[in-house]
């Protein structure tokens, strides 16, 4: 017999979605360092700004029910 | 979270309590670990980068190397790619401030005998994230006048015009609400999760090693132990990043402000 609590199911399924948004970035990310090895620097700086901002979500989500208590 | 890993009741799984320890003194309430922690970290950064600048030479020591090497990836890598050449050196003190300083007091967390991320109560990110806001949206004003600035956020050229009531309440949500919220959250969830990160994985080990006779949990407790190990140099890496992250967003603010239109 199994015991617990779901609530922590619940971010791993908004998780998901943050999840994939990371992966679309990099994977970009690496597909743009492969055809222009050169521009790698300009590549990360925006590669890491779009992940920050996809990040705050599962963030916020990982946040939400210490202040929505 | 209710319920405990093991159904004997013995592991208590570490909770929120552990980023509020209890101040020095009964009487001084301000007075504890986080406070302390904050300070020395001016300190450690005034004394290391004077230390490192005292007596510049042409071949430099080890030590003005490194605070050359931090003071230059900041400069180029997050100022000049950023906000772009024509205006960044006027930012490149306070993105090098921030950056130094939120890097140190992440570090304290994988720091052995300190253990402890201030950055894990949401008052300080709070308060960096404030004066984040304060300075793009002052920067904006100057460079582009009150209205203009408001204008040039909300009003986003190449719009179809039945967009606006829509857009235009997002846009100035964004730059006055949502911007700051997120970079202190990110902040802070980070380091409150690592810490509990670290902290789950370091007592689960402790315990299933030393209080478990059960030779199987004797075993998943070394595992865990080694997990433990490889999950402190992951929170070294997240330490390193969200500096990074918190100084470059700060400059891609900055960077929006200080160059008119998007």
């Amino acid at each position: 017999m199994l015991e617990g609590n779901l609530t922590p199911v619940t971010f791993g399924l908004a998780a998901i979605g943050s999840g994939i948004g990371a992966g679309l970035v990099f994977a970009a990310f690496i597909t743009g360092i492969a055809r222009q090895p050169e521009a790698l620097n300009v590549l990360r700086t925006w590669a890491f700004t779009a992940f920050a901002l996809i990040e705050a979500l599962a963030l916020i989500g990982l946040v939400a029910p210490f202040f929505l208590k | 979270m209710s319920g405990h890993v093991l159904t004997d009741g013995g592991y208590t799984p570490p909770s929120t309590h552990e980023v509020f320890p209890p101040p020095f003194f009964e009487q001084v309430p301000w007075l504890d670990k986080p406070f302390l922690l904050v300070c020395l970290s001016v300190v450690i950064l005034v004394g290391f980068f004077g230390a490192a600048v005292r007596r510049p030479a042409m071949v430099p020591s080890r030590l003005q190397f490194t605070g050359e090497l931090i003071y230059s990836f900041v400069r180029n890598g997050i100022g000049r790619d950023v906000i772009g050449s024509a205006n960044y050196q006027r930012f490149v003190p306070f993105l090098f401030a921030l950056f130094t300083f939120i890097l140190v007091n992440n570090l304290y967390e994988i720091t052995p005998l300190i253990s402890f991320p201030p950055m894990s109560h949401i008052a300080f990110p709070m308060v960096l994230a404030l004066i984040v806001l304060v300075v793009y949206n002052v920067v904006g004003i100057r460079q582009q006048g009150f209205v203009n600035y408001f204008k040039n956020v909300m009003f986003i050229p190449g719009v179809p015009k039945f967009v606006y009531p829509i857009l235009s309440p997002i846009e100035l949500l964004t730059i006055l609400v949502v911007r700051p919220f997120t970079l202190a959250v990110r902040l802070f969830a980070n380091m409150f999760a690592g810490h509990m990160l670290l902290l789950v994985f370091m007592t689960g080990a402790e315990y299933m090693l030393i209080e478990v006779a059960n030779p199987a949990l004797k075993a998943a407790g070394l595992l865990t132990g080694v997990v433990a190990i490889v999950m402190t140099f992951f929170e070294l890496f997240v330490a390193v990043f969200q500096a990074y992250i918190f100084a470059l967003l700060t400059a891609l603010y900055i960077g929006g402000a200080v160059n008119e239109g998007h």
